[in-house]
């Protein structure tokens, strides 16, 4: 955030995975948290609010991008806030077109993408610094993590509480449902579970590193 | 106690589905600014006062869009308003305590985007809430916050303390003990009636 706001990264690879995985948004970063937990009581649920979010992320990513040299910096936040919210009433009157269950199932969430921090954290970050392309392809990334998250939690926690993934009953009638996973709690211990999961991932493929280093050192 | 009395739609909002821990709304401040109790302190009476804020001009808002029928706008009318009276907290706390503008950091303009403060302009809509109920939900709303910010604070502090496993350290510690918070909060459900 330090750099000079002029000086675009270059478009690579990573521009995408940085998204996915390096920086994922949820796992690493722990933006956008109140979606996560709160929708994620269905493996559906989750898809649908990831694919809502990330298409927000595309297309107001896209227009900071384009509007970046106009937009002056004391109103930028402001501006951003305004493209955003115009894109959140668009999935909002489209969700409620196509499915008035699934619209219903997501409540006031599907408004609150307006405030969810990943999009205007990209469009401070990223988008408002670089050209459109490359904001296009860092939204992506930035959306499928997301998305992934999403249904990280969505997956666990429809099992573990009703015994079944996107609708389909995976344990016949005798399973007894875990009832407190698709309650509040649950989602702070499934996400808490996730995360130990992988910090443990991190400091193994760390020790290997460091461990192939010495190797190479010793030779 | 009735539904619809003030009282009621206080408590219910402070600590029966409080905001943080049974609705999920307003979490990035929750784990991110938690880390001592005078910042926490500090962190929500801004917040309580940005809520107040947009919540009043909401409710106004919203009675001249129902009037015109631009119910569509609604969105982005009250974001609108939401990020102008974020702008004049970080103003006012710039101007008059430097030290606590440095510590709140990237955290303050992100009150914009705390969906506490969305989620009370919408949910007072939803209702159809009148003007004392509006004022006495974003006041509940905004108490609720600061107090699970609080007990988290507390929490965090003395953990600094504790010895944990370094995996556990940092987040995935935090949200175990949110849930458990939250788990305790679950018990208030009874007073719902």
């Amino acid at each position: 955030m330090t750099r000079d706001p002029r000086t675009p990264e270059a478009l690579s690879w990573d521009t995408f995975i940085q998204g996915l995985w390096r920086e994922n948004p949820v796992f690493v970063m722990l933006l956008g948290l109140c979606p996560v937990l709160a929708v994620t009581n269905t493996a559906m649920n989750a898809l649908s609010m990831g694919l809502a979010t990330t298409f927000v992320l595309l297309c107001s990513g896209v227009l900071v991008s384009v509007l970046r040299n106009l937009i002056p910096r004391q109103v930028r936040i402001a501006s951003y806030i305004i493209i955003i919210a115009t894109f959140v009433t668009i999935v909002d009157y489209a969700i409620q077109a196509v499915s008035l269950d699934l619209y219903k199932a997501l409540g006031a969430f599907i408004q609150l993408i307006v405030v969810n921090c990943i999009i205007l954290g990209r469009a401070e970050a990223y988008a408002s610094k670089n050209p459109v392309v490359s904001a296009f392809v860092n939204a992506l990334g930035m959306g499928l993590g997301f998305t992934f998250a999403l249904l990280c939690l969505g997956a666990v926690r429809e099992v573990l509480g009703s015994g079944s993934l996107f609708g389909l009953s995976l344990f016949g009638p005798d399973f007894q449902p875990w009832a407190v996973f698709v309650l509040p709690p649950g989602g702070f211990f499934v996400l808490a579970f996730w995360l130990f999961l992988f910090a443990v991932v991190r400091k193994r493929l760390k020790v290997t590193e460091s461990s192939m280093e010495e190797r190479t050192n010793a030779a | 106690m009735q539904p619809d009395s003030l009282s009621f739609i206080f408590l219910n909002a402070f600590i029966i589905n409080n905001f943080v821990l049974a609705m999920f709304l307003g979490l990035c401040p929750f784990l991110g600014v938690s880390g001592k109790i005078k910042t926490a302190w500090n962190m929500g009476l801004a917040v309580i006062f940005v809520m107040l804020v947009s919540s009043t001009c909401a409710y106004a808002i919203n009675f001249l869009l129902i009037r015109y029928h631009l119910e569509f706008l609604r969105l982005i009318c009250y974001i609108a308003v939401i990020a102008s009276a974020v702008q004049l907290v970080e103003m006012a706390i710039k101007k008059w305590s430097p030290a606590l503008f440095r510590t709140l950091g990237i955290f303050l303009p992100l009150i914009t985007t705390n969906c506490a403060i969305l989620g009370v302009a919408l949910f007072q809509t939803q209702r159809d809430y009148d003007f004392f109920q509006c004022l006495a939900f974003s006041l509940g709303a905004g108490a609720g916050f600061t107090l699970a910010l609080m007990l988290m604070a507390g929490l965090r502090e003395k953990l600094e303390l504790a010895d944990v496993p370094d995996v556990s350290m940092g987040a995935a510690l935090s949200l175990v003990i949110a849930g458990l918070l939250s788990l305790t909060f679950m018990g208030f459900a009874g007073l719902g009636g």
